[in-house]
């Protein structure tokens, strides 16, 4: 029986493999993901320079243009900025920011969201209504507008605290997603069964309901992942997101459009193009996952 | 349909009065507001006198409701740093964002509508592909970067469109204009064109899908059967169907316009209520904040109820009783 049920796993799994690889928007997108978190991962060993270490940047070097042109420098295959950060270097730091902050909040607001809206749905009543009413008022704010305006009355800036209103603006999705689910789950046969047969309601919620709930929430945290690397880089951008010690792509593109009148375009140009090969990287692997589990979202 | 509509009018003032407790809170207890009326350097007399002054001396739910009763006549306090009223100096703003943001929607609903039908009528030509491959990338770039890729391109490389600011304006009565002029006419157009790029992507995958499930409908072959004109057919019958979620989903959207305004309006200096929120969060001028949220709330809640009205008058099969 196990060595049985072992195999169909392995069927089931050499199947989704292969489909990967048929797929090419699947297999362009997982090949750009996991660049990006090779690249992100293995910053310090890959940056040129350490644009955050104040010994090594050098003011003298600001405003280079990328290496192949006239005034380049090779030591700054990019240019810099007008600190003297070589614009490689932060992008690959800048990387790691992007990162820690969307995989945390996906994390965090994933477990927030389908907790509440689990349990909203499967006891109803006040508790439901509730958490419900609220998602909608956070839902017709948006997401972008909650999280500007929560780091707008913050005092403290960092990090942590673009992670947490991020998380506060962000559950909300979650919770209606998973709570679709669970309203019909529950009413399946084998639930009832489940619950006859003796099992507790938190072992009917979180081993017969939960896992069959779950394929809509791996896409909906795959394009989140991507929404909120881009609303990091946009809170950073408008200067309310992670404070100036560190790197973000928002940031840099920032500090480079007061330079584009000057034609200074690497300051914008390269960051923006790694911000859009991400993203367009996550999407193109969230539409072959979507196809894949084929739920209904 | 009165019930309904009592209902959700009763539901949005009960959310008004939450975020009125949470922005009083913020109000009150980030920051001493007693350090920011009387300025750092005031003695502690000075302090005391203007403690007393503002009521700020009285228990907490008593300047609750004194915050509440002078919100509901408009009275959110003056801003700390232009010591103007601050629902006056939001409402001053509030025409140059209201006519970007219809700007921008009109741009996305006509584009976005119009390039849909294009791509649900010939699904697997040149241009189909083409467009579709353009609305991927649409939701892939944020806002601000198409600002500034707009700017880099049409401002700076070709030097053919103003990249800042409304340009002239006309004052009508207490509307100041820019859709008067040629010069508010080239003013709007980078901004607005930013500002619908990710409703446009989302609308035209939405026309898209809609378009795909309707057109396979009895209905529809019955309309081609009847020898009626594909521009009939897909215009009439098939489109008004598709329209439904469309207005639906671009209703629902609102605060995400909203939110995108603040961006566009920092990258192109335009002086609506976004630009000024962003200033003030910097100036951490809290009644100007507070009284942006409020405005906020106010209006999105307001277009969520009409969207459900309209809702109901686009689909007669809806009834909310």
């Amino acid at each position: 029986m196990t060595s049985e049920k072992g195999l169909m796993r392995k069927i089931i799994a050499s199947k989704r493999m292969q489909s990967f690889l048929r797929d090419p928007s699947g297999i362009v997108g997982g090949i750009i993901l996991f660049a990006f978190f090779f690249a992100a991962l293995f910053a310090p060993y890959l940056a040129p320079t350490d644009p955050y270490d104040l010994t090594t940047v050098d003011l003298a070097n600001f405003l280079l243009e990328p290496s192949w042109m006239d005034q380049g420098v090779s030591a700054f295959p990019l240019g810099t900025d007008d600190q003297g950060r070589g614009i490689l270097s932060t992008i690959l730091y800048g990387l790691r920011t992007s990162l820690i902050v969307s995989v945390s909040v996906v994390t965090i607001s994933s477990i927030v969201g389908i907790i509440l809206g689990m349990l909203g749905a499967y006891y109803g009543g006040i508790l439901d209504a509730f958490i419900m009413r609220t998602a909608d008022t956070v839902f017709s704010f948006s997401t972008t507008l909650l999280a500007v305006l929560l780091l707008g009355v913050f005092e403290s800036r960092g990090l942590f605290t673009v992670i947490i209103a991020i998380c506060i603006a962000d559950w909300v999705k979650y919770a209606r997603t998973i709570r679709g689910s669970v309203l019909e789950i529950k009413e399946f046969p084998y639930v009832t069964a489940a619950r006859s047969s003796g099992a507790g309601d938190f072992r009917i919620l979180f081993r017969h309901i939960l896992p069959n709930a779950l394929p809509p929430i791996f896409v909906l945290m795959a394009v989140d992942m991507a929404v909120v690397i881009m609303l990091e880089a946009t809170l950073s951008f408008l200067g309310v997101g992670v404070p100036l010690t560190e790197p973000s792509l928002g940031m840099m593109i920032a500090i480079g459009k007061n330079y584009i009148y000057a034609g200074m375009w690497w300051m914008v140009v390269f960051p923006g193009i790694t911000l859009i090969g991400m993203v367009v990287g996550i999407n193109l692997f969230a539409d072959w996952l979507r196809e894949e589990l084929n739920p209904k979202l | 349909m009165t019930t309904y509509l009592a209902k959700r009018l009763i539901q949005g003032v009960i959310v008004l009065i939450l975020v009125s407790m949470v922005c009083f809170a913020m109000f009150r207890f980030t920051g001493d507001p007693v350090v920011m009326l009387a300025g750092k350097d005031a003695t502690y007399e000075e302090r005391e006198q203007i403690r007393v002054a503002y009521g700020l001396d009285r228990p907490v739910y008593a300047q609750y409701f004194s915050f509440l009763k002078g919100a509901m006549q408009g009275d959110f306090g003056r801003s700390y740093v232009s010591q103007i009223d601050a629902l006056d100096t939001i409402l001053e703003r509030f025409p140059a964002t209201f006519e970007l943001a219809v700007t921008a929607m009109c741009i996305s609903f006509v584009l976005g509508v119009g390039l849909g039908v294009i791509v649900s009528i010939s699904p697997n030509g040149v241009i189909s592909r083409m467009i579709m491959a353009g609305s991927l990338v649409g939701i892939s770039i944020p806002t601000f970067l198409i600002g500034i890729l707009l700017v880099m391109f049409f401002s700076v490389y070709l030097n053919i469109m103003p990249s800042f600011g409304r340009g002239d304006t006309v004052q009508i009565g207490f509307w100041r204009t820019g859709l008067l002029t040629l010069s508010g006419w080239q003013h709007i157009l980078l901004p607005a064109l930013t500002l619908s790029g990710y409703q446009l992507a989302v609308l035209i995958r939405l026309t898209r899908a809609g378009m795909r499930e309707t057109l396979s409908e009895e209905y529809i072959k019955t309309a081609w059967a009847k020898g009626l004109s594909p521009a009939k057919v897909i215009l009439k019958h098939a489109l008004r169907n598709v329209m439904i979620p469309v207005v639906t989903i671009a209703g629902l959207s609102f605060g995400e316009l909203i939110a995108f305004s603040i961006v566009t309006e920092t990258i192109f200096q335009w002086p609506g209520m976004g630009n000024l929120l962003l200033t003030s969060i910097f100036e951490t001028d809290q009644p100007i904040i507070v009284t942006y949220i409020m405005l906020a709330a106010f209006i999105i809640l307001s277009i969520n109820i009409l969207v459900d009205l309209l809702y109901a008058l686009l689909n007669p099969r809806i009834r909310y009783d």
